[in-house]
């Protein structure tokens, strides 16, 4: 009987990837990224990639991996500050960004998962995003025409997730991680905690298991933090003041 | 006298009002959120797919999945909902959010903002910025009035690559307030001056064309 359990990243990548494909991958930041499947790409060797994802990892961590060794040619995000490495493959030509505002980068994968080729939006319209596309008016509004994206696999991370791909978030992590999960050719998910079916709620889970083709459980997860702010212990304010180190 | 940071986040309160859902961007912006009115319900989004957006955490509380849009540890609410980027930003372009209060480096007297990218320097990239500004409701603008060698930064056109065309319906500087009709097209009108600041003063390092106000100059 056919299984989308898989031991480790490692395994659960093999015969998907290959040169040119395009991969994309959950996360914000390095909020809810697939750390273990991130290596895994690594190690895979790929080359000349598309990466499309909200972000491209920053210094050392998350996609700066497959970054830093010179496996991507292309990326699609809304922002990649806090990123060295690739400000200089891209100020020396070996990388090209398409830098896309991030509500269009999300509606454009959930659209592409979606089974829906194109749709308009008014951001980005009389803007450098909106040069070369069509643009029409609907009830005196001006809008700007954005493609559904999909890609040959996709990437993602959840909280917990069962043998039949069902998969929950946790809190924020979720971000880009849904709609991700629904426009890869093959979607591989990787989750903190591995359950049996019955143990999720079926009324809670957030990414049906049909999205998800092959599962496993990650080790070792850093989930690193760009920038912890806190509190001290005294203050009893209700606002976001603190301190960040 | 211009007004400090705090007093222009403080300036930017007053545009809050009870029962609004709010953006608030990074930087002065972000002060926004220490400065909410006793007794005035106000509830924060945070574009990486979070509503009710709480202080940041005790040292012992920090979460590594609980973090806003500039990526800063924070913590949630009892009225807290998680969501993906794709409802997130559909609460934004579908006009469920208020208010969007952000920062600038141009902004035009037809409404236009820049504040995404110089050309020439690394490009970060837009973020949700494109987004905020096209979607939200009401589009309030805080910045310095003039860049660090003086120049006006409220211009007649933007010089910069547009965030948003037609797009900010209040400019809070250290040393004005503008409204702007972006919507019906008769441009700014310069509503309040900061404590000590001359009509003179304005004009001076002012490049954009405006009107005067009630009870201004």
């Amino acid at each position: 009987m056919s299984s989308k359990i898989y031991p480790d990243a490692a395994s659960a990548l093999e015969g998907l990837t290959f040169d040119g494909m395009s991969v994309m991958a959950g996360g914000f930041g390095l909020c809810g990224v697939p750390e273990n499947l991130i290596v895994a790409l690594r190690d895979s060797g790929a080359r000349e990639l598309t990466v499309i994802g909200n972000n491209v990892g920053c210094d050392e961590h998350g996609m700066w991996l497959v970054l830093a060794n010179g496996q991507i040619r292309k990326v699609l995000a809304s922002y990649v500050g806090e990123n060295k490495i690739l400000a200089q493959q891209f100020m020396s030509g070996e990388i090209e960004i398409e830098f896309n505002p991030q509500g269009t980068l999300a509606e454009r994968i959930r659209a592409g998962g979606a089974g829906i080729p194109a749709f308009y939006t008014r951001t980005g319209y009389g803007t450098m995003i909106a040069e070369g596309k069509e643009t029409r008016e609907f009830n005196g509004e001006h809008y700007v025409m954005e493609t559904g994206l999909t890609a040959d696999l996709s990437i993602v991370k959840a909280w917990k997730g069962d043998s039949e791909g069902n998969l929950v978030y946790r809190k924020t992590a979720r971000n880009f991680n849904p709609m991700i999960a629904t426009a890869g050719k093959v979607t591989v998910a990787e989750v903190e905690i591995l359950v049996e079916p019955g143990e999720l709620d079926p009324d809670a889970i957030h990414t049906p298991g049909i999205f998800v083709d092959r599962i496993l459980q990650g080790r070792n997860y850093v989930k690193h933090i760009e920038r912890r702010t806190t509190r001290p212990r005294a203050e009893a304010s209700q606002a976001a003041t603190g301190v960040e180190r | 006298m211009a007004w400090t940071r705090e007093q222009m986040a403080l300036r930017a309160t007053r545009e809050l009002e009870d029962g609004f859902y709010v953006n608030l961007g990074v930087g002065i912006p972000t002060m926004v959120a220490n400065m909410i009115p006793e007794g005035m319900k106000v509830t924060l989004q945070s574009e990486n797919g979070m509503l009710g957006m709480g202080a940041f955490p005790y040292d012992d509380e920090v979460d590594a999945d609980l973090i806003n849009a500039g990526k800063q540890t924070i913590t949630e609410l009892p009225q807290t909902s998680y969501f993906s980027s794709a409802d997130s930003f559909g609460m934004i372009r579908g006009g469920h959010i208020n208010l969007s209060i952000l920062g600038g480096m141009e902004v035009a007297q037809n409404g236009d903002l820049a504040n995404w990218m110089v050309p020439g320097k690394m490009i970060k990239g837009m973020g949700g910025a494109m987004d905020l500004v096209a979607g939200v409701r009401r589009v309030v603008v805080v910045m310095d009035h003039c860049d660090k060698n003086g120049g006006a930064k409220f211009r007649k056109e933007c010089s910069l690559p547009l965030t948003g065309k037609g797009v900010v319906d209040l400019l809070i500087t250290d040393l004005a307030v503008f409204e702007i009709d972006r919507h019906g097209g008769s441009g700014a009108t310069l509503v309040e001056l900061a404590d000590g600041v001359s009509l003179d003063d304005i004009k001076s390092r002012t490049e954009a064309e405006f009107r005067l106000g009630p009870g201004i100059g």
